[in-house]
């Protein structure tokens, strides 16, 4: 039996956003994963553990402070009235904010232990042959840590399609909005639609042996090194 | 005036560089000394990878480091040839050598294709770095650093990670270096054969400061040095090929005031070439000997005589012409001698080493 409309709209919704929270994660994670790889102050530590969090917060805390911060009494509800934005909280947009903290660690870890494996001394060769500290980042330490992007990528990915729980704290469950894969699941067990719950349970399950099969098949690959 | 100037002082946990210096605006400046001297950490800071806060640099007039004034080290145009070769993995041989010459200003000295060959590597051009021999990649990362047309080479101890086969493999290539540069090299090494057959300056360093500095043949003819080169303690003379013995394999080699005789390989005559002699191979008579096996026998005088790092040994230095030797006795031999200051004598060579 196929899968309904509903399921297929779900599983858009969710490559959707895992595929902007990936794009923004990029953006966000990868600096300040170099800034915790080369800093040696003592901030070090505190922002780490801040970036570590939700690892180990359950979804309900992290998706309840999201919520209190994004209603309209709190601090980024606030911002987004004054620059007139409706609020965050319910909406696609307001989904993708909660997941980039939510995934923040999942794309700043992979990404901080390449870094650190790159070392200094390439930057430093770089540098004796005339390379601007932002010209090295680009032309050697991206391209040496390639395989942390690709492995910070996946994990981000993978993790936010994963998500539940801060989707029911902040997205609700609208059609098309926030119901998301995961959301539907539930939605199907709660009218005791079993097999529909089988199916894109079937999906999920695959998708996820998959996208981890490739990374540590690829991982444990021949590697080389100079 | 061309040259180097540099000051600077670093105070870490347990280790302190206090250096003022002045190095010679071109040839080969050997920074020699045990490790944990502070050689390297010298180079960092003329490289600006280190940098001492109250420093002072000046390059060839140009003012790297002074109070108000720091270049980054992406701003130096220096070439930097580390321990390891660190090539970059993601680039082949090629890309690796285009990466500074790319960024590089001014008019480029030596072109590419000089370079290329000077190190031999043309046919390596297209490979990965991660197949090349150890040997390959330190003259690549040679080769890298001196297309960035650098107005001052720096090399850490770039053969020190190399067996005896390799170093033996690159000796020749950087006798080459030598002698066709026209910019400074600062060589950082605790090998004194290297010191012996690159420099012509040296910089001998121990506990992060400078022990001595100057000339090659003078500074190691001093006895008052604290160089520990144990065994090796010596004399290095600069001489030229003046005769070939053929039936007998040999080479006179000839130094302003005296000459000696070596195993003839193959250097033409008038050929400049360095010898070595070390100090344990150097023997001293009152009298000329008769029949002995000893080819090299030569009138000096005694210049300096110090304590050798046995107390049974001593340094005696005797001036042949304008070479400067140095023999190592027992001091009871010394006295048997009569050996003093001003004093002359017979000086036995017993083995010479050509160094090119």
């Amino acid at each position: 039996m196929p899968l309904s409309s509903g399921d297929l709209q779900a599983i858009w919704l969710t490559v959707r956003l895992a595929s902007v929270v990936t794009i923004i994660l990029l953006l966000i994670g990868t600096p300040i994963a170099w800034w915790l790889a080369r800093t040696r102050t003592w901030w070090k530590g505190p922002v780490a553990a801040v970036v570590g969090l939700p690892l180990v917060l359950p979804p309900s805390v992290l998706g309840f402070y999201l919520l209190l911060a994004m209603g309209p009494n709190g601090p980024v509800g606030h911002l987004t009235q004054l620059l007139g934005i409706a609020s965050l909280p319910f909406t696609f947009w307001g989904l993708v904010v909660a997941s980039v903290f939510y995934s923040l660690p999942f794309m700043v870890q992979p990404l901080q232990t390449a870094f650190e494996a790159v070392g200094d001394r390439p930057l430093e060769v770089a540098a004796a042959l005339r390379a601007s500290p932002l010209d090295a980042f680009f032309t050697v330490a991206v391209p040496l840590a390639l395989p942390g992007f690709l492995a910070a990528s996946t994990l981000t990915f993978a993790h936010t399609v994963g998500e539940f729980g801060v989707v029911l704290m902040i997205g609700g469950n609208l059609p098309g909005v926030t119901r998301v894969a995961s959301v539907q699941i539930y939605d199907h067990v709660q009218a005791l639609e079993y097999t529909q719950a089988h199916e894109l349970a079937a999906v999920m399950l695959a998708f996820s042996f998959c996208v981890l099969l490739a990374l540590y098949t690829w991982r444990s690959g021949p590697k080389k090194g100079a | 005036m061309a040259g180097i100037e540099a000051r600077f002082r670093l105070d870490w946990d347990g280790f302190t560089l206090d250096v003022d210096l002045t190095l010679p605006g071109r040839g080969v400046t050997a920074i020699f000394g045990p490790s944990g001297s502070g050689k390297t950490t010298l180079l960092r800071c003329i490289a600006g990878l280190e940098r001492a806060p109250q420093g002072l640099l000046t390059v060839n007039d140009e003012v790297w480091q002074s109070a108000d004034r720091w270049l980054p080290t992406h701003k130096r145009p220096l070439g930097y040839v580390f321990q390891e070769a660190s090539l970059f993995p993601h680039l082949t041989v090629l890309g690796n050598l285009r990466y500074g010459m790319k960024r590089s200003t001014g008019t480029q000295q030596v072109s590419l294709d000089q370079t290329i060959e000077l190190l031999g590597i043309r046919p390596l051009l297209n490979r990965k770095p991660d197949l090349l021999s150890g040997g390959e990649r330190q003259r690549v990362s040679i080769a890298r650093a001196l297309a960035v047309n650098p107005s001052l080479l720096l090399m850490d101890e770039p053969l020190a990670a190399l067996d005896l086969k390799r170093k033996q493999e690159i000796l020749p290539y950087l006798e080459r270096l030598h002698d066709e540069l026209k910019i400074p090299v600062l060589y950082v090494t605790h090998s004194p054969d290297e010191v012996a057959r690159l420099a012509d300056d040296i910089v001998a360093m121990e506990g992060g400061r400078v022990m001595a500095n100057g000339p090659l043949a003078q500074t190691l003819a001093r006895l008052d040095l604290p160089i520990r080169l144990g065994e090796d303690v010596g004399a290095v003379v600069d001489a030229t090929v003046g005769m070939i013995d053929e039936p007998w394999h040999l080479a006179r080699v000839d130094f302003p005031g005296g000459s000696l005789w070596t195993q003839d390989h193959g250097f033409p005559i008038g050929r400049k070439i360095r010898v070595r002699v070390l100090a344990r191979d150097v023997s001293l008579a009152r009298e000329p000997l008769g029949d002995t096996s000893i080819q090299n026998v030569l009138r000096g005088r005694v210049d300096a005589i110090a304590a050798d790092e046995h107390p049974a040994l001593t340094l005696v230095r005797v001036r042949v012409g304008d070479a400067l030797l140095v023999a190592r006795l027992t001091k009871r031999a010394a006295a048997g001698l009569d050996v003093a200051l001003g004093k002359d004598v017979w000086v036995q060579v017993k083995t010479v080493a050509l160094l090119d």
